[in-house]
């Protein structure tokens, strides 16, 4: 693709590098800044957590619902399944009837995923 | 139209003519890093300023209009602001994670950004899987977004990136799908393939039904991806102070709500190439000569106006709809969204497939 061709690099991988590289620059830069010119005082109190005045009971770092859980799981199922389905999206007209036949059994099994879930209550928040 | 890389091709043979090659390269990587820094920081500053004007039109009032002619410096202002806002050291968090939290939801923001299509030629990486790229690299941030919270050692921040990490998720099945939909459409995952095909007409007008319907559903996606609008319950701040970013001062609360923006225009950005053409112009198939003067348009302006005109959309949800419960939320998407998605990829399969008009 010619339209690429910013200042004729073709090498996609070091452009993505060289954003990367921008993005951590950008924190790096500010953090610096403000470190130069932001007021510093130290008060014990300052590194308490924020919650609701009194001294925090208990650790922050808990347990939590398992319901986040289970969405987890549940994302993790259907992401890998799109990033299936992404090649295949690809080359959709060429594969033509045969490839929808394939890729049918392999959706009718992910759906029949989701009705299981949606039956056992999986998708319910407790 | 107008073709960027003219310029950077001159640009490149006039550095190549007196440098070696290493140190051409080199230069023209510290060139775009600094293109992309500015155009990064400048556009976050609009959006923010954007943001509160619109929000102010909504609300009957004038917004920021102190600093500068009808307050456009406002933004100017609060970042300096931030800037010498002092940053607290905290003694309970954990410091590593809690430094690298920043780190990677900007990087994520960052490398979305150069993703995206400005205009012919002025685009800074074009992979041929380009648009996986972007929901690859844009899925990072959630896991910023979830360091930050658990680092903090506090339970409102706990709670706002659980949250937050189950909204972005669950919503990024839509986004991915939807996107799905128009790769498949388009039969290409190249950026600059997608925005080629939509040429004559956008694919918002030729992809038939399933295109309307994908593009409502990756809207809807989208502002849940960016924590906004009706979904905006991870920083629900009647219920969790500022939800993840609770602990982080100065300058660092700064990078979230900088990439906060940015990811507005991202998502937006995104929508804008996948459904209405990126930097093409606006063409109706048989108007040549409304064609040609819509040619004369710059394809930057088309793009950025396309965002920002989705943008508006987005804000407007925020002012709309009233705050959903995360069971509504999580119920919104795997029993509506998810399914709709789902039947909606068939159908697009079967018209691509079979040429069926509908």
């Amino acid at each position: 693709m010619l339209l690429l061709d910013i200042f004729g690099i073709q090498n996609n991988a070091l452009l993505a590098l060289v954003a990367l590289l921008t993005g951590v620059a950008l924190v790096a830069l500010a953090l610096w800044l403000a470190g130069l010119i932001s007021p510093r005082s130290f008060n014990p109190q300052k590194g308490e957590a924020y919650e609701c005045g009194i001294p925090t009971r208990g650790g922050s770092m808990t347990r939590f619902s398992v319901g986040y859980y289970l969405f987890a799981i549940l994302f993790l199922m259907f992401d890998v399944e799109t990033v299936f389905l992404f090649p295949w999206g690809v080359r959709v007209r060429e594969l033509g009837g045969d490839g929808l036949i394939s890729i049918a059994v392999f959706f009718g099994i992910l759906v029949l995923g989701l009705v299981y879930a949606w039956r056992k209550g999986a998708l319910e928040w407790k | 139209m107008f073709d960027f890389s003219i310029i950077t091709e001159w640009l490149n043979n006039l550095l190549n003519s007196f440098l070696p090659g290493w140190l051409t390269t080199t230069i023209e990587c510290v060139l775009i890093g600094v293109g992309l820094l500015l155009v990064y920081a400048l556009l976050a500053l609009f959006y923010i300023y954007y943001e509160r004007k619109l929000c102010a039109a909504f609300q009957c009032r004038l917004g920021p209009d102190r600093v500068g002619p009808w307050g456009l410096l406002q933004s100017f202002a609060d970042m300096f602001k931030m800037l010498i806002k002092e940053l607290i050291s905290l003694n309970h968090v954990d410091k590593f994670l809690f430094a690298l939290a920043p780190y990677l939801v900007i990087i994520a923001s960052m490398l979305a950004f150069a993703v995206l299509p400005w205009g012919n030629g002025l685009q800074i990486i074009d992979f041929n899987i380009g648009i996986f790229f972007l929901i690859a690299v844009s899925s990072i941030g959630v896991l910023g977004i979830l360091l930050a919270g658990w680092s903090s050692n506090n339970k409102f921040t706990l709670i706002g990136a659980l949250r937050s990490g189950a909204q972005m998720v669950s919503y990024e099945l839509s986004v991915g799908l939807s996107v799905l939909t128009m790769v498949v459409f388009a039969g290409s995952m190249s950026i600059g393939d997608i925005v080629q095909a939509q040429d004559h007409l956008w694919f918002l007008f030729s992809g038939h039904i399933p295109a309307i319907i994908a593009f409502i559903i990756y809207l809807i996606a989208g502002t849940a991806e960016t924590n906004r609008g009706p979904f905006d319950l991870p920083e629900a701040e009647s219920e969790l102070t500022a939800g993840y970013h609770t602990e982080y001062s100065g300058i660092h609360f700064g990078f979230f709500y900088l990439a906060e923006y940015l990811n507005l225009f991202i998502v937006s950005g995104t929508a804008a190439l996948l459904f209405l053409g990126g930097w093409m112009p606006f063409h109706i198939p048989g108007w040549e000569s409304f064609n040609h003067i819509m040619d004369y348009i710059p394809g930057v302006i088309w793009f950025i106006g396309k965002a920002i005109a989705l943008s508006f959309v987005i804000i407007w949800f925020k002012w709309t709809y009233p705050r959903l419960r995360i069971d509504q939320l999580l119920s919104l998407e795997w029993k509506y969204l998810l399914p709709i998605n789902l039947f909606n990829l068939v159908l697009m399969v079967l018209i691509v497939v079979y040429g069926i008009h509908l």
